[in-house]
C-alpha cells in the first residue's frame, strides 16, 4: 500500500511539473495584463508538436546522436519557435485590444485558440502522432519504487526551470517591471521601462515555457493530438487560480496539486474520468471559500 | 552619482573631451529644453494654448497658476504621457515631440507626480531601483544564466539605490512597502526614484503639497541641495507662491492654459494679470499667502 502511495506520489510530481509549467504562463500573463490567455494550452500544444518534429529530425538523421543531444536540440528548437508564436499572437491579436474592454481581449483569445487548434488540425490531419522514444533506459527499483529517468528527467527539468523564472521574477530588473507594470501601467513607462517590449517578453517566456512542458509531456505521455491544449490547457488553468492567479509560486503549487488530482482520483473514486469533475469541484470550492486561490493576496479594488 | 569633491560632475558626461565639449555648447548656447507653441485639449476644452518655454541647463524654472491651469499638463506632454498634436518639444538639441515616455525618460527626463505615484506593494528599494531600469547593462540571457555581469550589475544598481536612499535619509524603510511611508517621506521616494536614472532634467510636480509651513522649508533647501548635487536643470510645478519665490530664477504663469506672465518672481507677484487670476480663485487665503511670503525675507541662502 505504501508503495503504491509512493510510486503514485512520484507519478503526480511528474504530471504536476507538466501543469506547473503550463500553469506559469496562465499566470504570469494575468499578473501583467490581467488578461486570462486561453489560447496558453493551444500554444503547449503547439509547443509539443514542434518538439516532436524536432526530434523526428534529428532522429532521422541517423547519425546516432545520444538521446541527450536530441533531448537538449528539441527543446530549444521548439521554446525559439513558441516562443516567438506567443509574442506575434500578442503583437497580432491582444496589443491592439489593450485599451478596449477586457472581455474583447477574453474573446480575442479564445478565437486564437481555435485558430491553432484548427490550424494544427488542417496541416497535419486529425490522426494522433507518436512522439518518438528518446529515453529508452530501464526503470531503476528502488526501496520498491519503479524510477525511470524519463521521471527525474522531468521533474528535476521542470524544477530547474521553475527556479530560474522565480529567481528572474523574483529577483531582478525585469522581474520587476512585470510586477510594477501589472500595479500601475501609466507610469511604469516614465521610469524609462520600454512596457511594450515587457511585455513581449513576457509572452515569451511563458510561450517558451509551456513548450519545454510540451516536450516533457510528448516523452511521458507519448500521444500528440491537435485537441490535446484544450484538457490540459484548462487544467493548468485551474492550476494557476487554485494558486492563486498572478503569483508565480502559487502556480507551481496549483500544478503540482491538479497532478495529484489526476493521479489520485482513480485511487479514491472508481473510475479516472471522475477527474475533471474533481478538478472542476476545486475549482469552484475555492472561488466560494478563497477566491484569491492559496497564495494569491486579496485585491482590493480602488472605490 | 555627484560625489561631495566633484558636485558638479556628471558622470555621464565627465570622461571623453568631446562630451565635455558637448556639455559646454549645451550650457552656452542651447537651451536644454525648448518648447514651441505647445497646446493641448480634452475633447474640445483647450488645457494648454501656445505654451512656450525655454530651459538652460542648470536653471531652476517655475510654473504657477491656480488649479486647472495646465500645469501638469505641460508635464504629461513633455514626458509623453499624453500625445503631442500640436507644438514642438526640443531636449538636448533633440526634437523628442513624438517620442515615447521611455525613450525619453532614458534620454535623461526624469520627474516626480503631484499625487504621489509610487508602486505602494513594492519595497522602497525596489522602487528606486526601478528607476534605473534604463540604466542596466546587461541582457535577458545574463539576467537566465545569472552570468557574472549579470550579478555585477544588479549589485551596482543596488548600491546605487541605497545610496541614494541614505542621502535622502530614507535608509530604515528601505525594505518597507512604500505604501507604509508617512507622506513626506513618500514624497523623498519619488525624488529618489527619479534621480537614480540619472536625470539632466527633472521635473517636480507641486513637491511641497500637502506640506506645513517647516517641512516646505526643508524641501525648499533640499531641492538646492540635489540641485547642486546631481547638476540638475529644474522645472517646478507649484501652487504656493512662497516656494516658488525662494526656488526658481524664472516663473510663468498660467491660467486657463494661458501664460499670462512670465519673468522673475518678484516681478511676478506684482503683476496685475497675476494677482487677479489668484484672486478670482480662492482670493482670500493666496492673498494671506502672497504677503506673508512678501513679508519674509528669503530662507534659504542663495
Amino acid at each position: 500500500m505504501l508503495q503504491i502511495l509512493g510510486q503514485n506520489i512520484l507519478n503526480a510530481l511528474q504530471l504536476g511539473s507538466v501543469y506547473a509549467l503550463i500553469a506559469l504562463g496562465y499566470t504570469m500573463v494575468y499578473g501583467i495584463l490581467t488578461l486570462i490567455n486561453f489560447a496558453h494550452g493551444d500554444i503547449f500544444m503547439v509547443g509539443a508538436y514542434l518538439s516532436l518534429a524536432a526530434a523526428a529530425f534529428l532522429l532521422g538523421l541517423h547519425l546516432g546522436l545520444p538521446a541527450v543531444v536530441v533531448f537538449v536540440g528539441a527543446m530549444c528548437f521548439s521554446m525559439v519557435l513558441t516562443a516567438l508564436l506567443g509574442v506575434t499572437i500578442e503583437r497580432l491579436a491582444y496589443r491592439p485590444l489593450r485599451q478596449a474592454p477586457r472581455v474583447s481581449a477574453v474573446i480575442t483569445a479564445l478565437g486564437v485558440g481555435l485558430f491553432l487548434e484548427n490550424f494544427t488540425l488542417g496541416l497535419l490531419g486529425p490522426e494522433p502522432r507518436h512522439f518518438p522514444t528518446l529515453i529508452s533506459v530501464g526503470a531503476w527499483e528502488i526501496a520498491g519504487l519503479t524510477i525511470t529517468p524519463l521521471q527525474i528527467l522531468i521533474i528535476l527539468g521542470a524544477a530547474v526551470l521553475m527556479v530560474l523564472l522565480d529567481l528572474l521574477v523574483g529577483h531582478t530588473l525585469l522581474g520587476m517591471a512585470m510586477r510594477a507594470i501589472s500595479y500601475n501601467r501609466q507610469i511604469v513607462p516614465l521610469m524609462g521601462v520600454p512596457v511594450d517590449r515587457v511585455i513581449s517578453l513576457t509572452f515569451a517566456i511563458g510561450s517558451a515555457i509551456a513548450a519545454a512542458g510540451g516536450l516533457m509531456y510528448g516523452l511521458a505521455y507519448p500521444v500528440l493530438d491537435p485537441y490535446m491544449g484544450v484538457r490540459i490547457g484548462w487544467w493548468a488553468f485551474i492550476a494557476a487560480v487554485v494558486g492563486g492567479i498572478g503569483n508565480i509560486r502559487g502556480a507551481m503549487l496549483g500544478g503540482f496539486i491538479l497532478g495529484a488530482v489526476e493521479i489520485f482520483t482513480p485511487m479514491i473514486l472508481p473510475s479516472s474520468t471522475y477527474r475533471d469533475f474533481v478538478a472542476f469541484s476545486l475549482l469552484l470550492l475555492l472561488l466560494v471559500f478563497k477566491p484569491t486561490g492559496l497564495l494569491g493576496r486579496p485585491i482590493f479594488e480602488r472605490v | 552619482m555627484g560625489s561631495p569633491s566633484a558636485p558638479r560632475a556628471n558622470p555621464r558626461f565627465a570622461p571623453t573631451k568631446n562630451n565635455f565639449e558637448n556639455e559646454l555648447v549645451f550650457k552656452v548656447i542651447m537651451p536644454l529644453l525648448e518648447i514651441t507653441n505647445l497646446s493641448h485639449n480634452f475633447g474640445g476644452l483647450c488645457a494648454l494654448t501656445k505654451f512656450s518655454l525655454e530651459v538652460k541647463a542648470g536653471e531652476l524654472v517655475g510654473l504657477i497658476g491656480p488649479n486647472g491651469a495646465g500645469k501638469t499638463t505641460i508635464f504629461n506632454l513633455i514626458t509623453g504621457v499624453f500625445k503631442v498634436h500640436e507644438g514642438v518639444i526640443k531636449f538636448q538639441g533633440q526634437d523628442i515631440t513624438h517620442w515615447r515616455s521611455h525613450r525619453i525618460s532614458s534620454r535623461g527626463i526624469a520627474r516626480t507626480f503631484q499625487n504621489i505615484r509610487l508602486f505602494k506593494e513594492l519595497s522602497v528599494l525596489d522602487n528606486v531601483r526601478l528607476g534605473a531600469y534604463a540604466r542596466h547593462a546587461y541582457s535577458l540571457l545574463d539576467a537566465v544564466g545569472r552570468s557574472r555581469n549579470f550579478r555585477r550589475e544588479e549589485e551596482r544598481q543596488r548600491q546605487r539605490a541605497e545610496a541614494l536612499l541614505a542621502r535622502f535619509n530614507l535608509s530604515r524603510y528601505a525594505g518597507a512597502p512604500a505604501r507604509n511611508l508617512p507622506y513626506g517621506e513618500q514624497r523623498r521616494v519619488e525624488m529618489a526614484r527619479a534621480l537614480i536614472s540619472e536625470p539632466r532634467l527633472l521635473l517636480l510636480d507641486e513637491p511641497a503639497a500637502g506640506m506645513n509651513q517647516s517641512e516646505t522649508q526643508e524641501l525648499i533647501r533640499l531641492i538646492l541641495e540635489i540641485k547642486e548635487e546631481f547638476s540638475l536643470t529644474i522645472i517646478l510645478i507649484e501652487h504656493q507662491m512662497r516656494v516658488v519665490q525662494n526656488l526658481c530664477q524664472w516663473v510663468k504663469v498660467l491660467d486657463f492654459g494661458e501664460t499670462i506672465a512670465s519673468g522673475p518672481p518678484r516681478e511676478i507677484q506684482q503683476h496685475p494679470k497675476v494677482l487677479a487670476a489668484y484672486l478670482g480663485q480662492d482670493g482670500a487665503l493666496v492673498e494671506e499667502e502672497m504677503e506673508n511670503s512678501a513679508s519674509r525675507s528669503v530662507i534659504v541662502g542663495q
